[in-house]
């Protein structure tokens, strides 16, 4: 459960707090940013180094695997395993062994030197290392009326919204994993079902194909691109796509659009303090080290190839014992 | 904690308030508004007496959902002198909800 007292400073007003004040008004060993999976780990991990550990999160821990429905491809759990259960589980045994999880966005950071300072919505924090933890959000399509449209129609999230377009048509944009699973989810609701897919491959794994196959009322489009949004009455009404083979291009009446085209890295309170790479997400080696000396990176945020529950645990594990390693080397 | 308000209540309780209502329209199986959940819970205790903040079942209320147009959860409006004032969809972090609200 939350502790009150670690949310004293959320409460006052801006003029209340002293210059310079930290939150909680001690020095960390580490502070980590995000309590996904990544983070929960690399706070258990360094907890159990004896670290003095605060794991900072902005809603509830568990990120993006909180809001996962079922969890099939996590070793030893079952099919029936909810994200939002697994997320508890994790938290619990971090704290378990000691970690002080702190409620808070970080909106800014100093990350030189040997004392690290994160800004906080309310106040700020000090400590000796950071892990990056913050994960990722879903991509949107860059299109315009997207943002009025969401919860109109436009979602992110299949399993929150499907129940809304009961019996209805709607499309989902992308061709992975998670929009594999969210047309499986949705033909069970839905009347008919558009998969628009980029090229002429799904990246879905494997085991996903022959289940989309059987699927009767799932239309795959291949090469297809949405270049629009069509509305009626403030909602959705339908989609403009483009063949980017043959160039045709058509309206379709869909009631939702359902949005599975990747994600996008959460670096924006970085601000350019460490290296990014092209599509945004912090450059980092095995063990999560980054680009400047006692600050590391572990999960969806950082560069990989595979985003999953299971690789975000393992960075995290990396993560926590490269960073008890630092502190052993630079002890104040 | 936040109180859910139920359909027979929501006129009166939300629409009929003398301060702004904040109402977050969530759903008991949805992952988003679980992690929401305690964000809400918080905002309700530390804005006791400024604004009332409930949340709403869209499985028990769901004409309440509809006449909304809900069809995103959570979904949290917030409510002034029996209008929609502002809207924010998804699971936001509280500064986000401060600022709605300061808006």
């Amino acid at each position: 459960m939350r502790q009150p007292c670690e949310r004293g400073a959320a409460f006052m007003e801006e003029d209340e707090m002293p210059d310079g004040a930290s939150a909680t008004g001690k020095l960390y060993d580490v502070a980590i940013i995000g309590a996904g999976p990544a983070g929960l780990t690399a706070a258990m991990y360094a907890a159990r180094a004896g670290l003095d550990t605060a794991l900072i999160e902005n809603l509830s821990p568990g990120g993006q695997m909180a809001q996962t429905e079922h969890l099939e491809n996590y070793p030893g759990f079952t099919l029936s395993t909810s994200g939002y259960e697994l997320s508890e589980i994790m938290h619990g045994q971090a704290e378990h062994f000691g970690v002080q999880t702190i409620y808070d966005e970080v909106v800014g950071a100093e990350l030189e030197g040997d004392v690290k300072t994160l800004t906080l919505a309310a106040g700020s924090l000090e400590a000796r290392s950071v892990i990056v933890a913050s994960g990722a959000r879903p991509a949107k399509l860059g299109l315009p009326r997207e943002d009025e449209l969401t919860g109109s129609g436009v979602s992110y999230c299949a399993t929150c919204d499907g129940n809304f377009f009961k019996g209805r048509d709607v499309c989902i944009v992308g061709g992975g994993d998670t929009a594999a699973a969210d047309a499986i989810y949705l033909s069970r609701i839905c009347r008919h079902i558009y998969l628009f897919v980029r090229r002429d491959v799904l990246r879905a794994t494997a085991i996903y194909h022959n289940k989309l196959e059987q699927l009767d009322n799932v239309e795959i489009v291949w090469n297809t691109v949405v270049e629009g949004l069509l509305e009626e009455d403030g909602a959705v009404s339908g989609v403009h796509v483009r063949d980017r083979v043959s160039g045709d291009e058509r309206d379709v009446a869909v009631a939702a659009v359902f949005v599975a085209i990747g994600s996008v890295p959460n670096t924006e309170f970085l601000d350019g303090k460490l290296e990014l790479d092209q599509t945004g997400h912090i450059v980092a080696r095995e063990m999560g080290d980054t680009s400047v000396p006692g600050v590391f990176a572990a999960g969806d945020v950082r560069t990989k190839m595979l985003r999953q529950v299971s690789t975000a645990v393992a960075d995290g594990a990396n993560c926590a014992d490269a960073c008890a390693n630092y502190l052993l080397q630079h002890q104040s | 904690m936040s109180q859910i308000v139920a359909s027979a209540d929501f006129d009166t309780k939300v629409l009929g308030a003398d301060k702004p209502v904040l109402v977050d329209f969530f759903a008991t199986w949805c992952g988003p508004c679980k992690r929401l959940a305690p964000v809400i819970d918080e905002l309700s205790s530390e804005l006791a007496g400024k604004v009332d903040v409930y949340k709403l079942d869209i499985d028990q209320s769901p004409d309440i959902a509809a006449r909304f147009k809900v069809s995103s959860v959570p979904t949290i409006m917030l409510f002034e002198g029996g209008q929609m004032k502002a809207k924010t969809v998804g699971a936001v972090p509280k500064q986000q909800l401060m600022q709605m609200l300061q808006a």
